[in-house]
């Protein structure tokens, strides 16, 4: 028997990752100075960074397991950026909610493998698994603050629900392999187009794509299956919400696209399943962020919302509508992490959330994060020159262009609802009489800064420099060859 | 031989009973079992799978959800003993502190 040659070089940003999880850990036993684990974490997400841009073997790698193709570098790339914002922002906050900083840097690491393998994988078995790492690592790291009876409530629920979840993700998955007889995304694609029909279980392919959708939608927080979304989101570490609300996102998307674009059929029916999808998220996601009085909260029901506007990029069903929700992705990746670290700068220590309350007339008293608040909120509402916009603009005209006018109007409709709820955040802080004491909010230290700066600017900056990156997306689309 | 859809079929059953079990029963732990029928409903479907296909695919996605499923026993168990510490409770409507 002959052993397969394996391309280790594929899955070098994964190796780097994993034998870094396990040095933190072994790390943690002997060093005292905790910070130096964060920063052996960020050290390593530099590497696997590095490799991800540096190291391009052919696709696909590792027996059609894993694609290393543009798509997969590119939710790589932002899955890994928020990775190394989460670990800065976690540096100085860690104390407040555990003393075991060496396991919280080694679950984020773990969890962002489980991602890149998930955003990567062309094969059932690897999505699932990366589906999987990812999961476990977040349902503990959303319980992190163990005397925090919040924490642990938000990840009994994650748990129970992520694990139901997980459930339908399977079955749909058994259900494909039943119609097309393969677990390989690209042979369930070349089947489905030449000879499934005359399979004896071919009738249960629709059935298996509805319940894999299901599973998506649980992850993606898609309603109707978001009823998780804002318990998880307030409960969890606010370090670690900033993290798990933009990664898991992207990671799980790039492999929705991948899904799709294997079993697509461009059949109508299934767009416009996607379609009502993305309107009732978006729709339901907007009403009731309406009405929060925590921010974090708002920001989880605003969270479903931004789910509902990538999905209508893919309910376009057209390459413009792909690329949108792409770009999507990672205007989103900075500007919601941004909004979350500013919401960790003003939170109390002894605090996990952050009320409507507490930011009013923060600008007095912090005229600097008011300043980024504001930046983070404008572009979460889609004003330009920020991000936030252009991702509207991409996503909207691939549903135009997809014949589908009606739901771009239903998205602006949307955008203009949640306007309210941003712009009341900025018009608390600028124009309400100071409430809280001012010694209330913590001094605010460099690394927070940092990653407040990085993002801010990120979310300029994005906005006005397009074109090198937007050629990068296109090529990664065009590779997906819709059919 | 036993037809593949026989065990198609069982295999559905189960997914049902366990999803059922999810939804109506209140206490965590036989959530928790609930899930776990449902995944090994799924072991069987890929079981049956794979010898009706010949193909070994089915046969290793079988023993890989059951890594997973026992690496999700030892953290969901963790999660749950963290709640009952902090509020000795194994009933899910009790705890309920998050709404909104």
């Amino acid at each position: 028997m002959t052993l397969p040659t394996l391309n280790f070089l594929a899955i070098l940003p994964l190796l780097i990752l994993v034998a870094a999880t396990l040095l933190v850990l072994l790390a943690d036993l002997v060093v005292r100075n905790k910070r130096v684990l964060t920063f052996l974490g960020l050290l390593a997400v530099a590497a696997s960074l590095a490799a991800v841009l540096l190291v391009r073997p052919a696709a696909p790698t590792f027996q059609g397991m894993t694609l290393a193709d543009e798509l997969g570098l590119f939710a790589s790339v932002a899955i890994l950026v928020a990775t190394g914002l989460a670990l800065l922002l976690a540096l100085e906050r860690t104390s407040d909610f555990t003393r075991r900083p060496g396991a919280y840097v080694a679950l984020l690491l773990l969890a962002t493998a489980g991602m890149i393998v998930m955003a990567k994988a062309s094969d059932f078995i690897t999505i699932f698994l990366g589906l999987e790492i990812l999961s476990l690592s977040l349902y503990i790291l959303v319980g992190f603050a163990q005397r925090d009876a919040r924490s642990n409530e938000a990840a009994l629920k994650y748990f129970l629900l992520g694990a139901f979840a997980s459930g339908f993700f399977l079955y749909g998955m058994a259900l494909i392999y039943a119609a097309t007889g393969s677990t390989n995304l690209a042979e369930i694609s070349k089947g489905i187009a030449s000879h499934s029909a005359s399979l004896p279980f071919a009738p249960l392919l629709p059935i298996g794509v509805g319940l894999l959708l299901v599973g998506y939608g649980f992850k993606l927080a898609l309603v109707p299956f978001h009823m998780w979304t804002p318990d998880v989101y307030q409960g969890a570490p606010t370090s670690v919400t900033a993290f798990m609300s933009v990664a898991t996102k992207t990671a799980a998307f790039a492999s929705l696209i991948r899904v799709l674009a294997a079993v697509w059929s461009g059949d109508r029916p299934w767009l416009l399943a996607l379609a009502g999808l993305a309107v009732v998220t978006m729709t339901l996601g907007n009403l009731a962020a309406l009405r929060q009085t925590s921010l974090k909260r708002m920001l989880a029901y605003s969270s479903i919302a931004h789910a509902g506007y990538v999905l209508t990029g893919l309910a376009a069903g057209n390459d413009r509508g792909f690329e949108g929700a792409l770009y999507y992705l990672i205007a989103y990746t900075f500007m919601n992490l941004g909004a979350f670290a500013t919401i960790q700068a003003v939170q109390r220590r002894d605090q996990n959330d952050v009320t409507t309350e507490q930011i009013t007339g923060l600008s007095t008293q912090r005229p600097g994060l008011a300043l980024l608040m504001t930046v983070f909120m404008f572009a979460l509402t889609g004003m330009p020159p920020l991000v936030g916009f252009f991702g509207k603009l991409y996503v909207f005209s691939g549903a135009v262009q997809g014949g589908m006018t009606w739901l771009a109007i239903v998205g602006v409709i949307n955008s203009a609802i949640a306007a309210y709820y941003y712009l009341r955040v900025t018009v608390l802080m600028y124009m309400g009489g100071a409430t809280a004491a001012a010694g209330d909010i913590p001094r605010t230290g460099w690394a927070v800064w940092t990653t407040l700066v990085i993002t801010a600017v990120a979310t300029l900056a994005l906005g006005l420099w397009q074109q090198p990156w937007m050629e990068s997306i296109r090529e990664a689309v065009t590779l997906l060859a819709l059919r | 031989m036993v037809p593949t859809s026989y065990f198609l079929i069982l295999s559905a059953l189960l997914f049902t009973i366990g999803t059922l079990g999810v939804l109506v029963r209140r206490n965590v732990l036989i959530i928790f079992m609930s899930v776990e029928m449902m995944l090994n409903a799924v072991n069987l479907s890929f079981a049956a799978l794979a010898r009706h296909f010949l193909d070994l695919n089915g046969q290793i996605f079988m023993l890989m959800v059951m890594v997973v499923a026992a690496a999700e026993v030892a953290v969901g168990l963790a999660i749950v003993m963290a709640v009952i510490r902090n509020k000795d409770t194994t009933n899910i409507e009790d705890v309920n502190l998050l709404k909104g």
